[in-house]
């Protein structure tokens, strides 16, 4: 074989490698934009367009069913619901995962391995398996139909999340900086503050938007859990149920867009963490 | 007063013994230099006695306290770490400050520390900058530097200079070394770097596989190894090893020749001498040269003498070529003997 074949053969399968790069990233990028471009169109239209077909590319911006929630009587309260109960996940989650995943992550002790398959295990167990016995017992202890006890449910969700987050982010950072730190006259609070905590601090943000959007986005307790009040999802999937089509894509959107603002706001943290969790 | 005392250190990781039994009192300013191949349980004794791991069994006290319950902040001790922990969040400044910023001094008094130490390490102009900017060889000099700003009873350095080139590393080790003598500091040094050893410490105690073996002045241990692992460990080339047979009365043979030797009931003894301990002559151990390396300051001849290879150290003059047979004379003084059973010396 020459020298100039086997450039051919490299500069082709560079070709083509670029390509199927370009292709990759197109595809994904069309496979989150698409659905959401779409949604926006639609609550962007008058009822009439929203139901004929084909429809246009170009959205129309007639603000009437976005008006009508606006004006819809429970809605900004279902918001507000939805932002407690949110926060309240994210406090929680990242209060009792993070120390989990930093005893994961620094500790030996006995049945570590079977704690970190439990903690994996509590996702398991479907929600609608275990809504029923928890609004039963909510009514007894009196957290049915309460912001903090909606955010338990939703913590017990995120915390998995919480503590494999926090676990592989300590695990990042060498022991042998805590430890020179207690050499330094440190104790492991103060170590951890001073050293570990800075450090962290991006990644521990990141987990905390998580717990945050799974929170956001979960329905099916807050819907069995609540019923005055109710979370945005809950609040929706009730009320859409019976409503015309562009009320529904106009719903879909409200929900989608703090979701989104959110994520986009704090996006530095998210790549942070995958930074460092990939080190 | 800070001698430190190591009594009975005992350490095991699950079924592995890390370190068996270790005894060492190292004297108040005295630097001590820990020395051993990879893996013998230098840095885990360190570590111990820093308070970053505990032992299986004993104690250990510095300056008559026992402070093996102790947390390592409480010990008076400061620690260079054999892979730097330099903070990557802060600047070299607070880095090297961050210890005395705990202790909460002044300002004045922090920055005047820090920038002495910073001088003494030649890192003044990188005080700026985070650890992600330095090289491997600045930041061990941080890491350093940290420990020496603390001013601290004992200090415990891991290899603390395996990373800067031969030029630099020769410089620190000098200008280190006078510093901890001028602070009155006890030091403890890990290296595995002969020629650090010999050169920096009071005594050496060399490790192997979880034991001290020998805990001596540099000299001593150069000269007189407690056990064969030691004369093959240190030096360069090591000492050489011959078969010895007794032939009466504190007489021994060794490759035909006879030599005056310890007054034992051994069947058999190892005969050992440095490379440099021989001169040719007319009379003594007749090797065949193999292989015949100038190195400019001597000429480094390995032979063979019987089926054991032989290294001898001729001035860089004498005429040698390989398969020409050379007649070495031990000086008689230099000949040192061991027990193949035990693997200690027989005086
Ligand atoms: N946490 C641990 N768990 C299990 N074994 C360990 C642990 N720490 C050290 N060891 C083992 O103990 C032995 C001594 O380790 P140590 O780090 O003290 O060696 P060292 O003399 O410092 O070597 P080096 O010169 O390579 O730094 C090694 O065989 C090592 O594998
Ligand atoms: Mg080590």
């Amino acid at each position: 074989m020459t020298d100039a074949a086997v450039n051919d053969v490299s500069v082709d399968t560079r070709k083509s490698g670029r390509f199927l790069y370009g292709a990759s990233v197109v595809f994904l990028c069309a496979w989150v934009i698409v659905p959401i471009y779409f949604l926006l169109i639609n609550t962007l239209s008058s009822p009439e367009t929203v139901n004929s077909f084909p429809k246009p590319f170009i959205p129309e911006f007639d603000f009437g069913s976005l008006q009508f929630f606006a004006g819809f009587s429970g809605m900004l309260t279902a918001l507000k619901n939805s932002v407690i109960v949110a926060l309240l996940t994210m406090i929680m989650s990242i209060i009792i995962g993070a120390p989990a995943g930093y005893a994961l992550s620094r500790f030996d002790f006995p049945g570590k391995g079977l704690f970190r398959m439990l903690i994996l295990l509590t996702r398991a167990f479907p929600l609608p398996l275990l809504a029923l016995p928890l609004a039963v017992m909510f009514i007894q202890t009196g957290l049915d139909d309460t912001a903090f006890g909606l955010a338990l449910v939703h913590t017990t969700l995120a915390i998995p999340f919480a503590v494999l987050i926090t676990f592989s982010l300590f695990s990042g950072i060498p022991i042998e900086l805590e430890e020179a730190a207690w050499t330094l006259g440190c104790t492991r609070l103060t170590a951890f503050t001073k050293v570990v905590l800075p450090l962290i601090l991006p990644g521990i943000t990141a987990s905390a938007i998580f717990a945050f959007v799974i929170s956001w986005n979960e329905v099916f307790a807050a819907a069995v859990l609540t019923i005055e009040n109710r979370t945005l999802t809950a609040f929706l999937l009730q009320n859409l149920d019976t409503s015309p089509l562009h009320l529904k894509f106009a719903g879909g959107f409200i929900l989608v867009v703090p979701a989104l603002i959110f994520i986009f706001a704090v996006r530095k943290y998210l790549f942070a963490m995958w930074g460092i969790a990939n080190r | 007063m800070a001698e430190i005392q190591i009594k009975n250190i005992a350490k095991s990781f699950g079924a592995f013994q890390a370190l068996n039994d270790i005894n060492l009192t190292i004297a108040d300013q005295e630097f001590m230099v820990l020395l051993g191949a990879s893996g013998c349980g230098k840095s885990t004794l360190l570590r111990i006695i820093a308070g970053l791991e505990v032992a299986s069994s004993g104690e250990v006290w510095i300056g008559g306290k026992r402070i093996d319950h102790l947390s390592p902040k409480d010990r008076g001790i400061a620690m260079v770490f054999q892979n730097y922990a330099v903070f990557p969040h802060l600047t070299v400044f607070e880095n090297i400050g961050f210890g005395l910023r705990m202790k909460k001094l002044p300002n004045d008094e922090v920055t005047r520390r820090v920038e002495r130490v910073a001088g003494l390490m030649h890192i003044e102009m990188l005080l700026k900058r985070y650890s992600g900017e330095l090289s491997g060889g600045q930041r061990q000099r941080v890491a350093v530097a940290r420990a020496l700003a603390m001013e601290p009873d004992v200090i415990l350095m891991d290899e603390p200079l395996s990373n800067l080139d031969a030029l630099l590393r020769m410089e620190m080790r000098a200008e280190l070394k006078g510093v901890l003598a001028e602070s009155k500091t006890t030091a403890i040094y890990v290296t595995h770097d002969q020629v650090e050893a010999m050169s920096m410490a009071d005594r050496i105690s060399v490790m192997h596989q979880g034991d001290i073996v020998q805990a001596a002045s540099p000299i001593e241990v150069y000269r007189d190894p407690a056990a064969k692992f030691v004369a093959s460990f240190i030096g360069n080339p090591p000492m050489n090893f011959l078969p010895a047979k007794p032939a009466g009365p504190s007489k021994w043979q060794v490759a035909g020749q006879t030599f005056d030797g310890p007054n034992t009931d051994k069947a058999v003894l190892q005969f050992a001498i440095r490379p440099e301990d021989m001169q040719p002559a007319e009379q003594g151990l007749v090797a065949t040269a193999k292989i015949v390396e100038p190195l400019g300051a001597h000429l480094l001849v390995t032979c063979q003498i019987g089926d054991a290879l032989f290294r001898v150290i001729l001035d860089s003059d004498a005429v040698v070529k390989p398969g020409q047979s050379l007649t070495l004379a031990p000086q008689p003084d230099r000949v040192r003997w061991f027990d193949p059973d035990t693997t200690l010396a027989v005086a």
